[in-house]
Formats: C-alpha cells, sequence, structure tokens
C-alpha cells in the first residue's frame, strides 16, 4: 500500500466526519426537514424523534438521563453557558451591590473558552483562582482543596487538556465538590468519546462536549446539565423560543445533533479497542523519537495521558522550521510564531517548560483512521527534519561544546 | 504560513551553512568575524562568521540559524551576498534589501533585521580583533 499524503496528525484540532455520521444525518437535509418545535404535524415530530434519539446515544455516552443533554453549537458555547450561566445563577450578590459575588476556581491551562468567560466574570465581580499544576500537568483533588473558600460556588476544571493530553483527577475533584456543595463543570472536550465516561460515578454537574472532536460535525455540541441531587440551575445566555428546557433558545441544529448522536453511538462501540491501537501507536512515535534523539521531553504526566495524544520538546530546533520540515505531517507547533505572534504556548508555560524548549514543541494527535504505516513514517520523518535543523542550529553546537544555551546573555530583540 | 519559492529554495538548500571552527577556536582567530544575534526565547539566534584575508576582503561567510524558514533563508542569502566584499562593503547590506529580494511578508520582517545585525555584529568583531577603528 503507497501511503497517501499528507498525512493528518492533527486530529485533537478536528477529526473527519465518520461517514456513518455523514449517512445518518443526510436525510434531515431534504426529506426529513422538518422544525423538532412543530408540534402539530408529522414532519415536526418526525425531527423530533431524531433529536430525542440523539440525546439519547449522547446520555448513554456518559450516563446520563436524556433530560440531562442540552444541545449546543459546541464546547465554546456549552463552557460559556456553564461557567456565565452557573455564576451567574449561584451568585451570593447581584452585579452593583458592591459586595463580593462569589468565587470560582479554575486553572491556568485551560482552553481560552473556559479562561475567557472566568475572565469576564472576574470583571463583572466575581474572584476567580487559576490553580497552577506541576510539571506533570495534572490538577489534584488537594490542589483544589487548598483554593476552596466558603464563598466558592463553581469549579472548572478539564479533564483532558487539549496541548498536552494530561488527564486531571475528575471524578476526585467531583467528590470534594459535592461535599462542599460547590457547583462542579469539565470541559471534557478531548476526553469524552475517547475514554468511558459516567456523570454520576465521577460526580459532576456540568460537562461540556463538542461534535467535531469526535468524527462528528463541526457546529454542534452538548452540555451535561444535572437534574438530580443536586439539580443545578444555569441563567441562559441565548433567550427566544424556550428551547433546551429554556437553557438554550433557538431552532435546533437537527442534521448536526442526529450527527452528534451517532457519533457518540460509535464511540461507545469502539471505544474500547480503539484506545489500546492509539496508545500502542502513540507510544511507537515517543519510543521512536525517545531513542533516537539526545535532548528530547515528552511533556506532561508519563501515564495520565489521553492515549491518541502527544507533545515533544525538541531542544535546540525552532517549531516554525520543524513544522516546515516536516510539512507532509499536519501537526501542531507548540509555538504560537505561526500566528504572528512570538509567544510560546502558555500550556507548556503553565507546566514550567522553558521558552526555548515551547518554541519547539510538536503536538502530535492520531484517530479513528491513523495506521501504523503512517506512524512510522511520520516518526522517521520527525527524527530526520530535527536532526537536519539542529545541523543548523548554532545553539546545538554550543550545547555539544559543552556551553550552557540558558546561561548566555541573550540580546532580546 | 506561505513562503516565497526563494525561501523555501534556501531552506531546503542553505548556503554556507557551518563555522570556521569551535566557539574557543574562532575567538582566537583575527582573521574571523562572529556575530551571534538574537535570543532563543525569541525563537531565533542566528552566527555569523566572516573570514577576511590580508586586504580586508571577505573571501568566505559561514552560518548557522536556529529559526524558522525566513530566519534560514535571510542568513543564507546574507553569506551569499556578504562573499567577496570589502568589509565595508558588508555593512552596505540593508535589511530592505533581504525583504525585496526573499518577498519576506511584514511578519517576517524582524527576520532581516535580524540578518543585518547578525552582519553588523560580524564585522565589529573582525574589526575590533584588528583594531580597526569604525
Amino acid at each position: 500500500m503507497t501511503l497517501k499524503l499528507p498525512i493528518y496528525m492533527d486530529h485533537a484540532a478536528t477529526t473527519p466526519c465518520d461517514p456513518r455520521v455523514v449517512e445518518a444525518m443526510l436525510p434531515y437535509f431534504t426529506e426529513k426537514f422538518g422544525n423538532p418545535g412543530s408540534r402539530n404535524h408529522s414532519f415536526g415530530w418526525e425531527a423530533e424523534d431524531a433529536v430525542d434519539n440523539a440525546r439519547r446515544q449522547v446520555a448513554s455516552l456518559i450516563g446520563a438521563d436524556r433530560k440531562e443533554i442540552i444541545f449546543t453549537s459546541g464546547s465554546t458555547e456549552s463552557n460559556n453557558l456553564a461557567i456565565k450561566g452557573a455564576a451567574n445563577m449561584y451568585q451570593k450578590a447581584g452585579p452593583g451591590e458592591g459586595k463580593p459575588r462569589g468565587h470560582i476556581i479554575t486553572e491556568i491551562i485551560e482552553h481560552k473558552a473556559v479562561l475567557d468567560p472566568c475572565k469576564r466574570l472576574e470583571k463583572e465581580g466575581f474572584d476567580v483562582t487559576y490553580l497552577e499544576p506541576g510539571p506533570d500537568g495534572v490538577i489534584t483533588r488537594a490542589m483544589v482543596e487548598s483554593a476552596m473558600r466558603d464563598d466558592t460556588i463553581l469549579v472548572t476544571i478539564m479533564w483532558a487538556n487539549n496541548e498536552i493530553g494530561v488527564i486531571s483527577e475528575i471524578p476526585e475533584i467531583g467528590k470534594l465538590c459535592h461535599e462542599k456543595n460547590v457547583v462542579f463543570h469539565t470541559d471534557a472536550t478531548q476526553w469524552v468519546g475517547k475514554a468511558p465516561t459516567d456523570v454520576n460515578a465521577d460526580n459532576i454537574d456540568l460537562l461540556s462536549m463538542s461534535g467535531h472532536k469526535i468524527y462528528g460535525p463541526k457546529g454542534v455540541g452538548a452540555l451535561y446539565v444535572r437534574r438530580r441531587r443536586p439539580r443545578i440551575r444555569l441563567v441562559a445566555l441565548q433567550e427566544g423560543g424556550g428551547q433546551e428546557r429554556g437553557f438554550r433558545s433557538g431552532t435546533l441544529n437537527v442534521t448536526g445533533v442526529v450527527g452528534l448522536g451517532k457519533a457518540c453511538e460509535l464511540c461507545a462501540a469502539e471505544m474500547d479497542s480503539e484506545r489500546d491501537r492509539l496508545l500502542a501507536l502513540r507510544k511507537k512515535i515517543e519510543d521512536k523519537v525517545v531513542s533516537e534523539l539526545d535532548v528530547v521531553q515528552v511533556n506532561g504526566h508519563p501515564e495520565r495521558r489521553m492515549p491518541h495524544l502527544t507533545n515533544i520538546s525538541f531542544g535546540f530546533v525552532e517549531g516554525e522550521s520543524l513544522m516546515m520540515a516536516t510539512k507532509e505531517i499536519a501537526m501542531s507547533s507548540g509555538s504560537a510564531c505561526t500566528s504572528a505572534s512570538l509567544e510560546p504556548s502558555y500550556v507548556l508555560k503553565g507546566l514550567g517548560v522553558g521558552d526555548d524548549l515551547a518554541h519547539s514543541s510538536l503536538r502530535i494527535s492520531l484517530g479513528r483512521w491513523t495506521t501504523e504505516e503512517e506512524v512510522d513514517y511520520a516518526a522517521d520523518k520527525i527524527v530526520e527534519a530535527v536532526r537536519k535543523l539542529r545541523d543548523l542550529s548554532p545553539l546545538y553546537d554550543m550545547h555539544k561544546e559543552g556551553i550552557d544555551v540558558s546561561k548566555i546573555e541573550w540580546q532580546a530583540h | 504560513m506561505a513562503y516565497s519559492d526563494k525561501v523555501i529554495q534556501h531552506y531546503e538548500k542553505p548556503n554556507n551553512v557551518g563555522n570556521f571552527g569551535t566557539t574557543a577556536e574562532v575567538k582566537q582567530r583575527k582573521d574571523v568575524g562572529v556575530g551571534i544575534v538574537g535570543a532563543p526565547e525569541c525563537g531565533d539566534v542566528m552566527q555569523l562568521q566572516i573570514k577576511v584575508d590580508d586586504q580586508g576582503n571577505i573571501e568566505d561567510a559561514r552560518f548557522k540559524c536556529f529559526g524558522c524558514g525566513s530566519a534560514i533563508a535571510s542568513s543564507s542569502l546574507a553569506t551569499e551576498w556578504l562573499k567577496g566584499r570589502t568589509v565595508d562593503e558588508g555593512l552596505q547590506i540593508k535589511n530592505t534589501q533581504i525583504v525585496e529580494e526573499l518577498s519576506l511578508p511584514p511578519v517576517k520582517i524582524h527576520c532581516s533585521v535580524l540578518a543585518e545585525d547578525a552582519i553588523h555584529a560580524a564585522i565589529a568583531d573582525y574589526k575590533k580583533k584588528n583594531g580597526i577603528e569604525n
């Protein structure tokens, strides 16, 4: 079999739609186009049945009741609704009362779709604690516990990190929150569909997820909102027709919802075998790169990481030129250089990875159709590219001559 | 990032990669001027070395670069342009000429500035070693 280039290894950014998902969606564009809110005719009933079925499929993947699933446009909206909605519902004082409105706990390596809503709430009078994980990237129950205050109303910690794949102590943090009567939200965008999830056993009140990270369509996601023990209420962001139990007005994206449902069903069926397969492939890349090159580091906790994702830093080579040298492989760079800013990844910096290494990191994320042949090709190509760039690198020469590059006084420009 | 063909050519096959000895060796050599500019945390470090003959002509130039494709191309081009010039002629190379030659986009202009800085630093090092006033 000949290898088809370029190879896609950026599944943490987005995944292709599974053809079985597309097939399930197709009838809802044309012949079954009804509005699920139309209660008076069969077109509406048909669409409502499809949405109900999807709700059941999503709920089943995470051990929830179908009434607890709110469909949204994706994880960004789910995070905004969960965080702003819970803060405004459970606030200790209203805006303009001149009193502290409540305390929220999050962490510095969250996705921007969590950090920015938290920053917004801070401006509006809430207190926010941003926990700093250690070098392994894990947020533990103990870290959250030590930040808890009498006025803490919400904890939001991501399940698996999108840049490094590190898994935090979510069930344990959930348990703590329930003991303290604090609402617990987790952004599970990178976790759900890839690892077993049970919102009851894992003590979760609010959970965000997205369709396009799990081989479903873009533009659709869900927010799990606990209905019992405790019943979680939210202040809606978007008002109108009162769809989704009033949490999220607006006619549902029926085709997207059907696709999300199907994607969840497929993930549930294939999760166990996929996890083992992807873990073996990920380890193959890591082992090859680490055994053939010096001054490399796999970022984050050695074991508590997602099976499909790895983030590797290569000393003395620069991220953008590394991407250029491996252009047949679609990956993410740890450096934001490509986006015209010189800032290295805030996630890697948050782990205490030095600027030099943070600049030269690759995030490789594998998926449902990644083959062993592709993994072998990518690993060889990365090793070759790093060697080529190190032949060009004055820093690697200095390193070999025994000069500590970090001790030189550079003239930043 | 869309690179121009010239940047890609230099990046794929850079000219004059290397040095005239280890860091300690070139420090001792009076016929070699060394310029190292940039900083690892900014994502660019350029090292330029020039070898100058008795008449003050740059007979050879070498570079090493930690940086993006444009930085590698800018330094490769700088070595090409330096060879055969006198030291003072080397100082005439301007970053805008590099921008033009490589069709660098605005976000990559700093790479050309860095190359110009590296040229100036290497020539200044040569002059200092040989007691030449600017």
